[in-house]
């Protein structure tokens, strides 16, 4: 016989009131990663939202103040998760500012086709995964074959898929291989079609329409108070890209038009994603016809100090195993400064800040995230909207929980 | 016309004189230290003024100097007129003993989780904030892990000495 007392101790006046609490999360199967809402609803109605953030916080600017600058790249890998390339240039970039390393065209070109592709394959995720929380499972499944080659073009370049750890200070480990242009290749020829046919499904498809419009929007001026950037915040309809504003890595070559939206709803966010990769597209064309015009065997700048050097010469030359030995122990020389530089990530600005004592690692390195700066306006955004239209609208802010933690 | 840095600090100096020192610009961003009270009326300055149009606060956060004396914690704002695209950085230092700097909730709503993630790393006492709790951290914690009290390290470690490279000391 079971016992008839009231086991179960709730707080005090959880029983009288007129609202349910429900927590959406840390591991429910629609937040797509490690979040927690504490909602506060009247029916299916939200009242007010909680956030709780930190789940999977790994201490990556502790981290890195006791690593040497090279092995800081595997670190920034794990913030946004689904375009790594991006957080690795961005922090190379830093560091090549920090010690004034030009690097050749044929460098920045590449890198720009490496970035380009992870934008797409981030807002691959986030356009199609829109489309699985308003019920549409098809689109996703559909261009995640489009990612996987996504994926195999790193693998070919650096060997890895997910986390990537491409590039190095000055360049990248080795030189593209023809099977690297190969798949670049088709993924141009074959992802155009794929992308058209993905949007049919759902840019003016009437269910997803009534899901998304009106749904979690913002005004330019709450959007820019609350910092937000990117796609989220040109979805508002204020233009600001770091690729066009402060441009790094010879964007200023390229011809490409930012898109904006008007209402910065979830549609719009949508909308803006799939213009941004049509013209990420055109990007990593334009590049890919630029880089053949140039030395087919730079794929890194002269720095030998900060450079590995062939493993022949360091069998073999004196100063190559010197600097050879001079960077893997992480004591190659770094001038000290104070820099801020940030890139357009998937998501917004991602910004590296750091100060260098001279030392063997930094003295202090600060990640700006962007997710965890927009994420704060999570609780506004939702507030009066269904318990439905809070999950479209979390994954149209594309929240990754790696960049959110860091 | 566009903004220059020149401009910038010629503007401030006239408004606030000595509260401002320290200007810089390490790689063309312009740098400068405000006086510990006078952050959150620097900022509103930069905010609200036609020319100057400081409206977007890219980013917060602190940096632990122990050796300096009194002003152990450096709280850096990095601020942004998208009009003119330009960036500024402001500094305000505090001693560790005594944290207390002013919120900046009230210009910008991004600051809020900002200013939290700096108290909870380095245990700055924004005052005036609305919620000042961690935010990555276990409520529990009790200290302020990035400050450079606590070595990631075992700082008795032999094997990585630093006069093997002719840095001598104990870095």
């Amino acid at each position: 016989m079971l016992d008839q007392k009231q086991h179960i101790k709730l707080p005090e006046g959880s029983i009288e009131k007129d609202t349910t609490t429900l927590n959406l999360g840390p591991t429910h199967p629609a937040t797509h990663g490690v979040f927690q809402n504490i909602l506060e609803i009247d029916g299916e109605r939200i009242v007010s939202a909680v956030s709780t953030v930190g789940y999977i916080h790994r201490a990556f600017e502790k981290i890195a103040e006791r690593r040497p600058y090279y092995q800081i790249t595997p670190l920034t890998d794990r913030l946004n998760y689904c375009s790594a390339p991006i957080n690795n240039m961005g922090w190379l970039l830093t560091v090549e500012k920090l010690l004034g390393i030009e690097t050749p065209k044929r460098v920045d070109y590449l890198r720009v086709i490496i970035m380009e592709l992870a934008r797409i394959a981030d807002h691959l995720i986030c356009s199609s995964v829109m489309g699985v929380d308003t019920g549409a499972l098809t689109g996703f499944v559909y261009v995640m074959t489009y990612r996987e080659l996504i994926y195999e073009i790193y693998e070919e370049i650096c060997g890895s898929r997910l986390t990537t750890n491409i590039g190095r200070i000055g360049g990248f480990e080795r030189n593209f291989t023809p099977a690297a242009f190969a798949k670049i290749e088709r993924f141009l020829n074959e992802y155009p079609a794929v992308l058209k046919e993905f949007e049919t499904l759902l840019t003016r498809n009437r269910i997803f329409m009534e899901r998304t419009q009106g749904v979690g929007a913002i005004t330019a001026e709450r959007a820019l108070s609350y910092g937000f950037t990117g796609p989220n915040l040109r979805a508002a309809g204020v233009d600001y890209d770091v690729r066009v504003a402060n441009p790094y890595s010879s964007y200023q070559d390229f011809d490409f038009s930012i898109p904006v939206g008007t209402t910065g709803d979830s549609y719009d966010r949508f909308q803006v994603r799939n213009a941004e990769m049509w013209e990420s597209l055109s990007i990593i064309r334009q590049a890919m016809d630029k880089v053949k015009s140039l030395p087919a065997d730079v794929f890194h700048a002269d720095v030998p100090a900060y450079y590995l050097p062939e493993k022949q010469d360091v069998y073999t030359k004196m100063e190559a195993l010197i600097y050879h030995f001079k960077i893997v122990m992480g004591e190659a020389d770094m001038l000290p400064g104070e820099v801020y530089n940030a890139v357009e990530g998937a998501n917004g600005e991602l910004g590296f800040y750091l100060i260098s004592d001279g030392g063997r690692s930094p003295y202090r390195l600060h990640f700006r995230r962007p997710c965890f700066i927009y994420y704060q306006a999570y609780a506004e955004l939702v507030q009066g909207s269904m318990l439905s239209d809070a999950i479209v609208c979390m994954s149209s802010l594309n929240l990754i929980a790696g960049e959110l933690d860091a | 016309m566009s903004l220059t840095n020149e401009r910038i600090q010629q503007r401030l100096t006239e408004k606030f004189g000595d509260v401002l020192t320290g200007f810089e610009e390490p790689f063309g961003l312009l740098t400068l230290t405000a006086q510990k009270d006078y952050n959150l009326k620097v900022m509103q300055f930069l905010f609200d003024d036609e020319e100057l149009r400081f409206r977007f606060l890219t980013d917060i956060t602190a940096v632990h100097y122990p050796d300096r004396k009194n002003e152990e914690l450096a709280v850096v704002y990095h601020l942004h007129n998208l009009q003119d695209n330009i960036r500024l950085r402001l500094k305000v230092f505090t001693p560790v003993a005594k944290p207390d700097v002013f919120t900046a909730t009230q210009l910008y709503a991004s600051a809020n989780w900002m200013e939290r993630e700096t108290y909870d790393f380095y245990g700055i006492n924004f005052v005036g904030h609305p919620n000042l709790i961690r935010v990555l951290n276990v409520d529990e914690m009790t200290y302020f892990p990035m400050r450079k009290e606590f070595p990631l390290e075992d700082s008795m470690r032999i094997d990585k000495d630093d006069e093997m490279f002719g840095r001598g000391g104990n870095l």
